[in-house]
């Protein structure tokens, strides 16, 4: 997957967890946390998304790179980039 | 010959949830919708463990833990359920204050609050402001130093009366005192300041027969009447439970039983670490509670205005050690109106609740015991009529629990309501360490307790077997 692809892919998961957020306007730069109404939930629940569709393990010490699009994709990247799309 | 419960059961899954609380059954759910083979064992002829009902004759259904959680229910029970079952989750309107120091009802949010100590108690805006931002960005990490009494001195130094409005409810929903770490009380107070108390419509008899449907849907073999006699391990791994009179083959084992109940009954200790058990014995179980449930005649019925929920208390001031006292001088009226179950018989109830001590009832004889629970039904209704006119009178039906009833019903160790203090969370998050595969989720550590903290903890502890067994 390209860093663009998974961009794709975790906005179909927080879109999956958040029905009810407008994500048309996600700041890569800025924290989920400012834009969206997430809890630590919602940040585990990224986790077993992505284990369950891609198989990709995201170890509990990693999750704080899970704090915003960018930071996210940058690390998923290594562990996506033979998936495909 | 005597039922055999687990007819058909066959000898190897991939995970065996022992206990069917509101933790067990949402792993089972989650691993089962993930495609995993998973028996669910419950030793009680009932799913749900501490949430629960009983039938009486003349119609009347008592909910014994219905008495309010969260919002965060609804999302969880969306994601981990399905619609239907947080569809009913609904806002509970009327909470009420009444003790020595102020009486006042609130719906019970941060707005509300705010006003509340800024007009009532003359708290400055910012500070209040401060306080409510400060509890809901504690950190798991940094705020364990810090005890709550010493969190509410920061902000609303030598203020009684407001302590009393900010942690009774707390005390009553997760046991939890001045004296525990502040985390524990600013993550379970900020999830319901941040948009009330809430209920589920149906009551918990068709919460409970939802999440069976649900369990059926996703292939989980659920059995009641079977009880987890032992989980074996072999090199330092799980390999099988005995339960009734079979040898089940597993995987992984998610043990919903109290966390002291399964390292030092169904395991065993000598199995692991010396440290560890030595952590483990440190452990302190969290309090229990003693309820009467009173139901009013079928043609008679409580006044709306009466609340939902209401922390009523005559003791002059707030002090978690009078709050477990057998002489009892605060309690929490659920009111039940038969908007709680629409579809059932209109029935008015009325449960009241308190915290208390096992070392209280323990020891007492047949007849002791038989008279202290008609004594706390009889200081009961004299504590009602203040709000319930003529009570004494109009209550056709009651009946006492205490914490020989929570422990008898749930093998909970001293009966206790609320699982461990603080430090239980990190002996059940190290278990997998000590065995491969032996997971503990159920009420610990008080953030992870009551309906939402219980649920909640089954969906992290599914994400760590997952992660295990793919
Ligand atoms: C009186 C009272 C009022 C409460 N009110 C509220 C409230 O208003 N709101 C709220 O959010 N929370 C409330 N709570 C707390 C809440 O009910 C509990 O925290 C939650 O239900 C606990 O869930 P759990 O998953 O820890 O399991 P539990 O409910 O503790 O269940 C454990 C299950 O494991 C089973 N089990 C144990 N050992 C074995 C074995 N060896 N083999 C097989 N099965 C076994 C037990 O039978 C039981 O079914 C209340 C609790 C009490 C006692």
């Amino acid at each position: 997957m390209t860093p663009a692809e998974i961009r794709d892919a975790v906005l179909d998961i927080l879109d999956t967890i958040n029905p009810d957020e407008d994500l048309s306007s996600l700041d890569d730069e800025k924290e989920f946390r400012d834009q969206l109404d997430m809890d630590s939930m919602d940040f585990l629940d990224i986790v077993m998304e992505l284990r369950k569709r891609y198989r990709v393990q995201v170890p509990e010490e990693d999750y704080d790179n899970l704090v915003s699009m960018n930071k996210t994709v940058a690390y998923l990247e290594p562990k996506m980039k033979d998936i495909s799309a | 010959m005597p039922k055999d419960f687990l007819a058909g059961a066959k000898d190897e899954y991939d995970v065996i949830v022992i206990g069917s609380g509101l933790a067990g059954l949402t792993t089972a759910n989650i691993l089962g919708s993930a495609g995993y083979q998973v028996l669910l064992i419950e030793q009680h002829y009932k799913l749900g463990g501490m949430a629960t009902w009983f039938k009486r004759p003349q119609g009347h259904v008592f909910d014994v833990s219905l008495h309010g959680f969260p919002f965060g229910m609804k999302k969880s029970c969306r994601r981990y359920w399905n619609q239907e079952i947080a569809d009913r989750i609904i806002p509970l309107l009327g909470v009420r204050f009444d003790n020595p120091q102020f009486s006042l009802t609130t719906p019970y949010d941060r707005e509300n609050f705010t006003e509340l100590l800024t007009r009532h108690f003359g708290v400055e805006h910012q500070t209040v402001t401060q306080f409510f931002d400060a509890a809901r960005n504690m950190n798991f990490y940094d705020e364990q130093q810090v005890t709550t009494g010493e969190f509410f001195e920061k902000f609303f130094p030598g203020r009684q009366d407001i302590i009393r409005l900010l942690m009774e409810p707390i005390t009553y929903a997760n046991g939890s005192t001045l004296e525990d770490p502040a985390i524990t009380y600013g993550i379970v107070f900020s999830n319901f300041m941040s948009k009330g108390v809430y209920t589920f419509q149906g009551g918990t008899d068709m919460f409970i027969e939802m999440m069976h449907d649900e369990l059926k849907r996703n292939n989980v073999d659920v059995r009641i009447n079977c009880n987890a006699n032992k989980i074996n391990t072999r090199r330092g791994a799980v390999q099988s439970v005995q339960v009734n009179d079979r040898t089940i083959r597993c995987r992984s084992v998610v043990s919903n039983a109290n966390l002291l109940t399964t390292i030092f009954k169904i395991v065993g200790e000598e199995v692991f670490d010396k440290d560890y058990i030595d952590e483990a014995r440190n452990v302190r179980l969290n309090n229990s509670s003693t309820q009467v449930y009173m139901a009013l005649g079928e043609n008679d019925s409580i006044d709306p205005a009466t609340g939902d929920l209401l922390f009523s208390s005559t003791a002059d001031r707030f002090e978690t050690d009078l709050l477990l006292s057998r002489d009892i001088t605060s309690r929490t009226f659920s009111f039940y109106y038969p908007s709680t179950r629409p579809h059932a018989n209109p029935r008015h109830l009325i449960v009241s609740s308190t915290n208390a001590n096992w070392d209280d009832w323990v020891h007492l004889d047949d007849d002791g015991y038989k008279a202290s629970k008609e004594e706390l039904i009889d200081t009961t209704l004299t504590a009602l009529e203040k709000y319930v006119p003529n009570a004494r009178e109009r209550i056709i039906f009651s009946e006492a629990s205490t914490p020989r009833t929570f422990a008898h019903y749930t093998q909970h160790q001293n009966g206790a309501s609320f699982g461990t203090k603080f430090e239980g969370l990190a002996v059940s998050r190290g278990l997998p360490e000590q065995i491969k595969g032996l997971y503990h989720a159920g009420s610990v550590g008080i953030i992870m307790s009551g309906w939402l903290g219980a649920i909640n903890y089954g969906v992290i502890v599914s994400n760590d077997v997952d992660a295990q067994l793919m």
